[in-house]
């Protein structure tokens, strides 16, 4: 993976390997808060910004502390006491610095600390060996990714409310049935390059 | 083996440490926001450390805000008014709050932080409730199984409520009993009157907190209390008043009938009250006063198996066929119905009620009498 552009990483990111439609990461987030288009755009965006953010420390973390230490294993005890922080931290900078941004995005921050999409990155980019350039243009490829389905997904939903859906299939139901299609629409993008 | 698991520790430990270390030195430069101070319905006001959820400051400050899910904006109970100081509205409040509620600055006290001096308004009732300590200043019988309690108030020395509410007064150990218990009464004294409050209290056979105010309470000794709540109280209208009570159920309609003689309210009102004989009615002369105060107040009285040496003139018979026929001679179009007593009763009436055209929203009884 060393000689893979950073660039063909962060386009392959968001259309061929997009982490939720290929992936299925970040699931919960994504169909909790896919009902307006503004506030999808919100969530996506504090996701992107924490996504970058956390591969970069973590790559630092595992490749500089956990690998030359050989406890690769406490990985994903690590990963996850990392994210938690630097969301916490992230939170409480923009809180007390931009009250436009904090409205826009940081009130979202506690909302990802658990999503399994940035976890996933942060495991994806260890198991893949990227370096650091690529990590961070992984790490902000998939945000974008995750953003561009979740702000499709918001954008077909808000135009579902007007239209006649069978009862069973109100919420989540027909939710799953849409991101499964926009999962097989992405298929499509999986003939340009594949990363793996 | 030994060096891995002491490297391993260490790294946790030590990725740990620094992550704290770090989020404690942000939280103490970035999270602070100093004093603030919150003022609360324009009288009371406190001085807090900003930076905290309104929630939760107002916990520290032990007035408390129902809150079902524990501060994550998903249950929308910890409503508050907020008319200064909130910030703008954030998008994690907008799914429970409707426009009305917008409009009239309601905020999600949850997802609120205090970063700044802040007003706010609660419901009187939670911002009130508080426990008491008080002395028996008066226990007398009205009956053969009911007792008059006077409670002075010491601490704190003052009540403010609405008439109708009630208080959970907190039985001593006593006799083989080791526990304490804490039952509701309804308070029969006046709002305007806040130094005391009255309960009326009827002796339940094997009642815990009943048994040990009529057999082991005097005067003089010291009682606890918290309140005031419920919901109980007179509500906004023109139509004729009908209330029904009976036994202690009497407690809140006295204070209600204080409050609308005090409040010269003009509207008419007709008190049905239920007992067995002669000997199970009290208070008569209190009701005597207030159709003197109050010109279109009626009382009547209702027994339903009267002796005869009661030589008993008034109603007589269940206080259901009394409340019919009353009914029927009158337009039920905006009558209000307030009612306390047995559950049984409660019921009986309500049906009546009903069969008259008196809607369930217009019908307003004590769920714990």
């Amino acid at each position: 993976m060393q000689s893979l552009s950073p660039w063909v990483l962060f386009f392959a990111s968001i259309f061929t390997g997009n982490i939720l439609l290929t992936y299925f990461l970040g699931m919960c987030s994504f169909l909790s808060v896919s009902k307006q288009i503004k506030t999808a755009l919100g969530l996506g965006l504090a996701v992107t910004f924490v996504l970058t953010i956390t591969a970069a420390i973590n790559h630092v973390v595992y490749f500089q502390i956990l690998e030359p230490l050989k406890i690769e294993y406490l990985r994903y005890i690590v990963f996850i006491i990392t994210i938690a922080a630097t969301v916490q931290f992230i939170e409480m900078f923009i809180e007390r610095y931009s009250e436009t941004l904090y409205l826009n995005l940081g009130i979202f921050l506690p909302l990802i600390t658990v999503n399994c999409a940035i976890l996933g990155v942060s495991l994806f980019m260890v198991i893949r060996r990227y370096t650091f350039v690529q990590s961070v243009f992984f790490g902000a490829g998939s945000g974008l990714g995750w953003l561009l389905a979740i702000l499709a997904m918001a954008g077909i939903r808000e135009r579902l409310n007007e239209k006649k859906i069978p009862p069973a299939l109100h919420g989540p139901g027909i939710a799953l049935i849409i991101t499964g299609i926009m999962a097989m629409a992405f298929i499509g993008f999986s003939g340009m390059v594949q990363i793996q | 083996m030994l060096a891995n698991i002491f490297i391993t520790v260490l790294v946790i430990t030590g990725i740990n440490g620094l992550l704290a270390l770090i989020l404690v030195i942000a939280e103490h430069f970035l999270a602070s926001y100093g004093e603030c101070q919150v003022l609360i319905n324009n009288e009371k006001s406190v001085q807090v450390n900003g930076g905290s959820t309104l929630l939760s400051t107002l916990n520290s400050q032990k007035i408390f805000l129902p809150s079902a899910c524990g501060g994550r904006g998903t249950c929308g109970y910890c409503k508050c008014k907020v008319t200064d100081g909130g910030g703008p509205l954030l998008p994690t409040e907008l799914p429970l709050l409707n426009e009305s509620e917008i409009s009239q600055q309601i905020r999600l006290s949850c997802q609120l932080k205090v970063k700044r001096d802040i007003k706010i308004e609660i419901p009187e009732e939670l911002f009130n409730i508080k426990e008491y300590e008080a002395e028996v200043a008066l226990l007398k019988p009205l009956t053969h199984d009911i007792k008059l309690l006077r409670l002075k108030l010491v601490q704190p020395d003052k009540i403010k409520f609405k008439p109708g509410q009630y208080v959970q007064l907190q039985s001593e150990p006593y006799h083989g009993i080791k526990e304490r218990v804490s039952r509701a009464y309804s308070i029969a004294s006046a709002s305007t009157q806040t130094d005391s409050i009255d309960l009326i209290i009827r002796l339940v056979p094997e009642g815990i907190c009943t048994t040990w105010v009529h057999r082991y309470l005097k005067e003089g000794d010291r009682a606890k209390f918290t309140g005031p709540m419920g919901d109980f109280c007179l509500h906004e209208g023109e139509g004729e008043i009908i209330m029904i009570a009976g036994s202690s159920g009497m407690a809140p309609m006295v204070s209600l009938l204080h409050h609308i003689d005090y409040q010269k309210i003009q509207r008419k009102i007709h008190y049905f009250f239920g007992a067995v004989t002669r000997k199970d009615l009290f208070y008569l002369d209190e009701m005597e006063q207030f159709q003197k105060k109050i010109p279109q107040f009626k009382f009547v009285p209702a027994l339903s198996n009267p002796e005869p040496q009661d030589k008993w003139q008034g109603e007589t018979g269940l206080i259901t066929i009394s409340l019919e026929n009353y009914l029927k001679t009158i337009d039920t179009k905006e009558v209000q119905a307030y009612l306390c007593g047995s559950p049984g009763m409660i019921q009986a009436c309500i049906k009546i009620f009903k069969n008259y055209g008196v809607t369930q929203d217009r019908i307003y009884f004590d769920p714990f009498a």
